[in-house]
């Protein structure tokens, strides 16, 4: 086995200790020490898919939009209308180039009198400064509260049963909606959101006593046995549980060359911005209509391969003698026990129960076309 | 944890352990850490002439996908058909149960020429 290690001044989350107390392997991950895995990635893919893990996301960035335009300023740079957004409501977005590439997959967050964005660790200095230059002429103030505050994501069939212990409000929330509750004297946020394809939530809290506030809680799931329901799962088991649920993930399924309507997320689009009362279009939304009169020229298709091999991004993907397209992310799928995969394929070469083949080597896969989602919870 | 002393070391991680005229060879558990959970395992060579610095087999985890080299000359006597069928026997016990390939050597000399576990042990360690 051959392999390279670096070292360099990493940034750590407020959970640092908690993560090696349990006993994390730490990686690099977007320039934060965060943890891979704390026992092993199938063994925490399983626990959310039946029980409760928390996730420490603290890397992602929060950005806080104050003054009278930044309702104006999120129009103008995010894909997906907000100003219909009720108070206590989060939705998922893009943000685009010029060219319709995507820049980043956010989160906005509507609070009563401010705006918060949840946007990718990798993407969060890149995001800012996007952001500054679209704020020209406008009265906004835009608060970077990455590092002042941190983000746990608890996901899985048994959270609100625990959740429910501290509060009723909290279960009552539906989908991609949020309240504000008091927890050890701080206020929390609490939306009903997640990157797993389970149920669950994601909370930001001060990141001064976070680490206590998420001890308590591991601690007060405790049953009889003395065994916490809630436990700790890593980076490595979130992206397998996201990889299954079929959502994207920047720097595989999404970059600055991919539009949104090649990756499946037209749902993500308001291309009517302009024709509201006082409406601007947002960046990217000229290019992206003619991207949707058009069609695109790929799309993003999931693939279950025959065999064990994983797949890996960047291998090519044939139909016959042609190479028609490239995977994104792969991996044995823990809950369906075979090789998954997302790739982009050329428009018509990739509809549902096809077969195609990955190059691995000079070795080819076959593998099938397959509808995403590969897991949807319930089923 | 230090690498067992009853065994011998390549720089990619491979162990070598004598067993009654036999080489066994697997992972070490550092570089199955790195590796976190193991999903698949090709053993291209199953049988017949190995050389030192030849690759026998692919290892696969969700991380990554490796390529095994074997550290001395010989004949390939056995193989694992337990950790191909179930990988995470590697995981869980890398130095015994999780063995992959055992080698009947030709020259078992060779052996004494790989890494003692304390030099593989500082190997690993500046590689940190």
């Amino acid at each position: 086995m051959t392999q390279a290690t670096e070292s360099h001044q990493q940034l750590r989350t407020p959970f640092y200790g908690y993560h090696t107390e349990h006993g994390a392997k730490m990686v690099d991950f977007a320039g934060w020490e965060m943890p891979i895995l704390y026992r092993s990635i199938h063994a925490e893919h399983k626990l959310v898919r039946t029980g409760a893990g928390l996730f420490d996301v603290s890397h992602m960035g929060r950005l806080k939009f104050t003054g009278r335009d930044a309702r104006r300023l999120l129009e103008r740079t995010l894909t997906r209308r907000v100003s219909d957004m009720q108070e206590g409501a989060c939705r998922y977005s893009m943000v685009c180039n010029d060219a319709g590439g995507v820049l980043d997959d956010v989160i906005v967050y509507r609070f009563d009198g401010h705006w918060l964005l949840v946007v990718n660790a990798s993407n969060r200095e890149k995001i800012l400064s996007h952001l500054h230059g679209q704020a020209e002429g406008l009265s906004v103030n835009i608060e970077d509260q990455t590092f002042s505050t941190a983000m746990v994501a608890i996901q899985g069939p048994g959270v609100m049963e625990q959740i429910g212990r501290f509060s009723s409000e909290v279960p009552a929330l539906k989908r991609y909606r949020f309240c504000e509750k008091n927890l050890l004297m701080m206020q929390a946020v609490i939306s009903r959101t997640g990157y797993t394809g389970e149920d669950g939530v994601e909370v930001i809290l001060p990141a001064k006593m976070a680490a206590q506030a998420v001890n308590l809680l591991v601690r007060e799931s405790q049953g009889e046995g003395g065994e916490s329901a809630i436990q700790p799962a890593g980076l490595g088991a979130r992206d397998t549980l996201r990889m299954e649920a079929g959502m994207p993930l920047y720097g595989h399924e999404l970059d600055e060359t991919t539009d949104p309507l090649s990756a499946g997320l037209g749902f993500a689009l308001s291309l009517d911005k302009d024709e509201q009362d006082r409406g601007e279009p947002f960046v990217g939304q000229a290019a992206l209509k003619k991207i949707a009169v058009e069609g695109s020229t790929r799309k993003l298709v999931g693939l279950e391969l025959d065999g064990r091999r994983t797949a890996r991004q960047g291998m090519a993907v044939f139909k016959g003698d042609g190479e028609v397209g490239v995977v994104t992310s792969a991996c044995l799928s823990p809950t369906l026990g075979v090789p998954i995969a997302m790739a982009y394929v050329a428009s018509g070469c990739g509809e549902v129960g096809d077969a195609v083949e990955i190059a691995v080597g000079a070795k080819r896969l076959g593998a099938k076309v397959v509808k995403l989602p590969f897991y949807k919870r319930g089923e | 944890m230090p690498a067992p002393t009853d065994r011998r070391y390549i720089q990619t991680h491979e162990w070598h352990k004598p067993d009654a005229g036999q080489i066994v060879i697997g992972l070490s558990k550092f570089a199955v850490d790195e590796l976190t959970d193991i999903t698949y395992i090709d053993l291209v060579k199953t049988e017949g002439p190995i050389k030192a610095g030849e690759v026998f087999g692919e290892i696969e985890s969700v991380k990554a996908t490796s390529e095994m080299y074997c550290g001395v000359d010989g004949v390939i006597s056995s193989i694992n058909t337990e950790v191909i069928e179930n990988p995470a026997i590697i995981n869980q016990d890398p130095y015994e149960r999780g063995w992959l390939i055992k080698v009947r050597p030709s020259d078992p000399a060779q052996l004494e020429m790989l890494m003692s576990a304390a030099d593989y042990d500082r190997e690993i360690a500046a590689s940190r």
